[in-house]
Parts: structure tokens; C-alpha cells; sequence
């Protein structure tokens, strides 16, 4: 069976995120640190800020932002990449673009999207799917390169119609890229939407961070971290990784 | 279907220098085996793919009761159920065996009863869930030969169906062959480069020169089913025409040796 199944990578997993945890602890203990408070007061403040706070709403609208933008993203990127990884002259034509849409800073986008669409949902998201399309292209594109034209010659000798060869002959072969691009995206999409909305927004997880910076209120920063950080785990954990089985369980 | 015609007046790929087929006309008929014999890079496949349609930029046609098969300018296309077999099994790795015969087949509610069948006759069922990946060669190229019946063929392409197969698997395979196409018994094009595979199971074998690639010479195979490439008729005819056409295995027809294997076709016709 694959690697990521064992019991004993689980274990390992947990092991490792625990020994940081500790490792945290014991820094911050021993060390007395005004600006590093001790996971354990992270953790009394998590738990405030969840039973009375607002955290849960605040991470439930980034979460649906990240949402919305990962859609956004995959869709657009996945297209464009197929297009340029079958049409040369697609290629030819975007190629230039691509490359300096890869190196323009996520700031950059965000202030531009805030000028030109206004501080609203809309900006922040499309500047977000703009920071992520040119990575899903690049790795899209690849795949589409890669693509057997045996295979596809196969559902044209047998007349397989247009819908079914798409998605059992042609997709399947772009899955690896596919999930590939999904997971170094959702990585991309968490650390820029914060900044979106650290800069445009009046809520969501960045927008709190902002407030609780401006405060120096490390505890709190901290606390939604923390929160942020097991939403990503979770997320990856009952999301993408089972999907990533389902989808490459032909080749165990 | 009736009669499929070939006809390619040149085929000659980007950048060549000299055409892979030029000049070649064959037929074939429903209920028949035509073998397409020549030596390495005499346009084989070339030729096979034209007919599957996957080629279409030569000059020439290919045509069925007179009517194009793939996508003629005037739109008229002849409904023609195409099944083919390749060189590689190409077997799409991420359907199992019984989903790799459905995506050929379609949504009909009869689909999965059809495949299950085809399944059981190539002796596989017990691999029907199974991903071709975790199957041997020969496996696979079992469930590549049910996936080419699966469309109940009228047409049927077979691109070296028993190349790189151990000589029992091979056997076994030809003897499933043999028995599905007497099912329905569609036309055959069986490409080898064996002439006693194409003797073992041809009623009509073709010969092509080296490229440019055409027919050379035209030999009936009148043999009772089921043989092998290893019964003595087989083995006396070949040796036959081997006497007659020292040469015809490199694509060379020797003029001189004309007796009951004349030449159907005009070998000495010349380029139109």
C-alpha cells in the first residue's frame, strides 16, 4: 500500500507537530519571553476567543474567501493550461503573459483590484485567484503536454463521444498535475488571502490579525494561528488527501 | 457493411523525403481476413491508421459501399462500427477491465451485460474489477482484443494483435480471436510482420514492398479453421511461397515464379 497509509507515518505525523508544540513549551518557559507566551496560554486564549469571541465566524469567512478563490482559480487555470498545453499557438500567445503574471507580487494585485473593483468581496477575491491562476497554468499545462495520444486515439477509433472521452480518457490523465496544483494552491490561496484582507477587508481571519497587531496582542495573533493552522490541517487531512487516494487508487 | 476500399494515391509524412505508401489499393470483404505482411517500415501502420481514421492527411480514400468512412468533405460519413486492436494494449489504466469495454460501449442498459460477456469469453471475468495495471501482458491484451468485439465490429483493425506474447499465450489469443470474429465474422485487416502468423489466420495475405509502401503480390489461403502457425499445411505453404518469392518477406515479388499464387493485383501498374 502507499506510504501515507500506514499507521505508522500517522503516528509519525502526530509525533512531529507534537514535538514542536513541546519544543514551543519549553522555549518559551524556560526562556521567560514577554513576546513568546507559552502554548498553553495560546491555548486558554483559543478557547476564549472561540467561546466568546468571534473567532469562528472570522475563520468561517476567510474559509469561504479561500473557498471561493480556489474555485475561481482551478477552473480558469485548469482551462487556460489545457488550452496552451494542446494549442501551440495558445501557447506562443499567452507564454509571455504567464511569465510575468507568475512574478507580480500578490501586493501588488491587491492594492490594484482594491483601486480598480473597490474594497469589496469581489476585489478580494479575484485579486486572490489572480496570485494562484498563473501556478495552476504552469502546472496544468504540463500534464497536458504529457497527455498519451495513444490513448486518445483509442477513443477516436471507437467513436467515444465527446463528454465521456474528456472525462475517463483525457482528465484522468491530467490528475497528478491536477491535485498537484490543488495542494501547493490551497498553501498559496491561506497566506494571501490573509494579506487581501488585512488590507481591504473589515473581517475574516487577516482582518483580526491586523486589529490584534495593532494592539500587540500576541496572544490573540497566536490564538487565531493556531485556529487557522488546524483548519488547514483538517481540511487537508478529510479533503484532499482521500480525494488524491481516491483518484490515483489504480495505481496501489 | 459489404466492402471496404482502400485507396491511397500517396501518403508521405512532414519532411520526408520519399512517401511511406504511395500507389496502394486494397479491399476486403465482410467475413474475411485480409493479413497485411511486409517488412519493418513498409507502412503497415501507417496504412492501418488511414483506415482508422486517425490519419487524415494523405491523398487518397477509404471508403465502404462506395461511401467515405471518416468524415468526407461533403459530410457524408458512412455509420461504420470501427474496432481496432493496437500494437500496445492501451488500456486506460484508471478504469478497470470491465469499465475499460463500457467506455466503448456507451450508456445502452445493455452495455454492462455485453462487456460482462466479452469479459467471460476472453477467460477473464475473475479480473472484470480489476485495474489493468496488476495484469500480465497477455491479460491485457485479452481485454484489448474484447474491447475491439465489444462494438460487434463491422470493421475490425488489428495492428500486430501477438507481437511480444510468449508462443502459448500468443496461441491462446489467436484461437480467441479466431473464435469471436466467427461470431459476427466482420472484415479483418490483421497486420504482422510473420507470414505464418498472417498464413495461420488470413484467407487473403498482402504483401508490401519497403516504403514507398504497396501491394506486391496477393495470395489466397485456402486452409481449414482452426490452424496454427505450426500445422504442416501452414508450414508447406509457407515454404511455398518462400520458393516462388525468395524476396517477398523484404517486400520484392519474384516475376518469374508464376503458377497457382499469381499476383492479383497488378504489381506492375504504374503511378497514376
Amino acid at each position: 500500500m502507499t506510504a501515507g497509509r500506514r499507521p505508522a507515518d500517522a503516528w509519525l505525523r502526530v509525533l512531529s507537530l507534537l514535538g514542536c508544540l513541546v519544543a514551543w513549551q519549553l522555549i518559551a518557559q524556560t526562556g521567560q519571553l514577554p513576546l513568546l507566551p507559552t502554548p498553553a496560554v495560546v491555548l486558554a486564549s483559543l478557547w476564549r476567543h472561540v467561546t466568546t469571541g468571534e473567532l469562528l465566524r472570522h475563520l468561517a469567512i476567510t474559509l469561504e474567501r479561500v473557498a471561493a478563490a480556489f474555485v475561481v482559480a482551478m477552473g480558469i487555470g485548469a482551462g487556460l493550461g489545457i488550452l496552451m498545453g494542446r494549442r501551440r499557438w495558445v501557447d506562443a500567445g499567452l507564454d509571455g503573459l504567464l511569465v510575468l503574471a507568475l512574478n507580480i507580487p500578490a501586493l501588488v494585485t491587491a492594492i490594484l483590484c482594491y483601486i480598480w473593483l473597490g474594497l469589496t468581496e469581489v476585489a478580494a477575491i479575484t485579486a486572490v485567484a489572480l496570485n494562484k491562476i498563473p501556478t495552476v497554468v504552469v502546472m496544468v499545462r504540463e500534464g497536458a503536454r504529457a497527455v498519451d495520444q495513444g490513448l486518445l486515439d483509442v477513443a477516436t477509433v471507437f467513436r467515444v463521444p465527446r463528454g465521456r472521452r474528456f472525462t475517463r480518457v483525457y482528465l484522468p490523465q491530467l490528475y497528478p498535475y491536477l491535485m498537484a496544483s490543488a495542494r501547493s494552491g490551497l498553501a498559496l490561496i491561506w497566506k494571501i488571502v490573509l494579506v487581501v484582507e488585512l488590507l481591504g477587508r473589515s473581517n475574516g481571519i487577516g482582518f483580526q490579525l491586523g486589529t490584534y497587531f495593532q494592539f500587540f496582542d500576541i496572544t490573540s495573533i497566536l490564538a487565531y494561528t493556531l485556529a487557522f493552522a488546524a483548519a488547514v490541517l483538517v481540511i487537508e487531512g478529510v479533503g484532499l488527501r482521500p480525494l488524491e487516494r481516491r483518484l490515483t487508487r489504480w495505481r496501489a | 457493411m459489404i466492402r471496404l476500399v482502400v485507396r491511397v494515391r500517396q501518403k508521405r509524412y512532414p519532411g520526408a523525403t520519399r512517401p511511406a505508401l504511395e500507389a496502394l489499393e486494397m479491399s476486403a470483404a465482410a467475413g474475411e481476413i485480409v493479413g497485411i505482411v511486409g517488412p519493418s517500415g513498409c507502412g503497415k501502420s501507417t496504412l492501418l491508421g488511414i483506415v482508422a481514421g486517425l490519419d487524415r492527411a494523405f491523398e487518397g480514400s477509404v471508403e465502404v459501399d462506395g461511401r467515405s468512412i471518416h468524415g468526407a468533405a461533403d459530410g457524408q460519413t458512412a455509420p461504420l462500427r470501427l474496432g481496432m486492436m493496437f500494437q500496445a494494449s492501451r488500456l486506460m489504466p484508471w478504469l478497470t477491465v470491465l469499465d475499460n469495454l463500457r467506455l466503448v460501449l456507451g450508456r445502452d442498459p445493455t452495455a454492462t451485460a455485453r462487456a460482462r460477456r466479452l469479459v467471460h469469453d476472453v477467460g477473464l471475468e475473475e479480473a472484470a474489477d480489476t485495474y489493468p495495471g496488476r495484469l500480465s501482458g497477455g491479460m491485457q491484451r485479452r481485454v484489448a482484443l474484447a474491447r475491439a468485439f465489444a462494438v460487434e465490429p463491422e470493421l475490425l483493425l488489428l495492428d500486430e494483435p501477438l507481437v511480444s506474447l510468449d508462443a502459448p499465450t500468443a496461441s491462446r489469443l489467436r484461437r480467441q480471436l479466431v473464435e469471436l470474429w466467427q461470431g459476427t465474422r466482420p472484415a479483418v485487416l490483421y497486420v504482422t510482420h510473420e507470414l505464418r502468423e498472417a498464413l495461420a489466420v488470413a484467407d487473403r495475405v498482402l504483401f508490401l514492398s519497403p516504403g514507398p509502401g504497396r501491394v506486391v503480390l496477393e495470395l489466397p489461403v485456402d486452409l481449414r479453421r482452426p490452424r496454427e502457425p505450426s500445422d504442416p499445411q501452414v508450414g508447406e505453404l509457407h515454404d511455398r511461397i518462400l520458393r516462388l518469392h525468395p524476396e517477398i518477406l523484404a517486400g520484392a515479388a519474384d516475376r518469374s515464379g508464376d503458377d497457382a499464387w499469381t499476383p492479383e493485383t497488378d504489381a506492375d501498374r504504374s503511378t497514376p
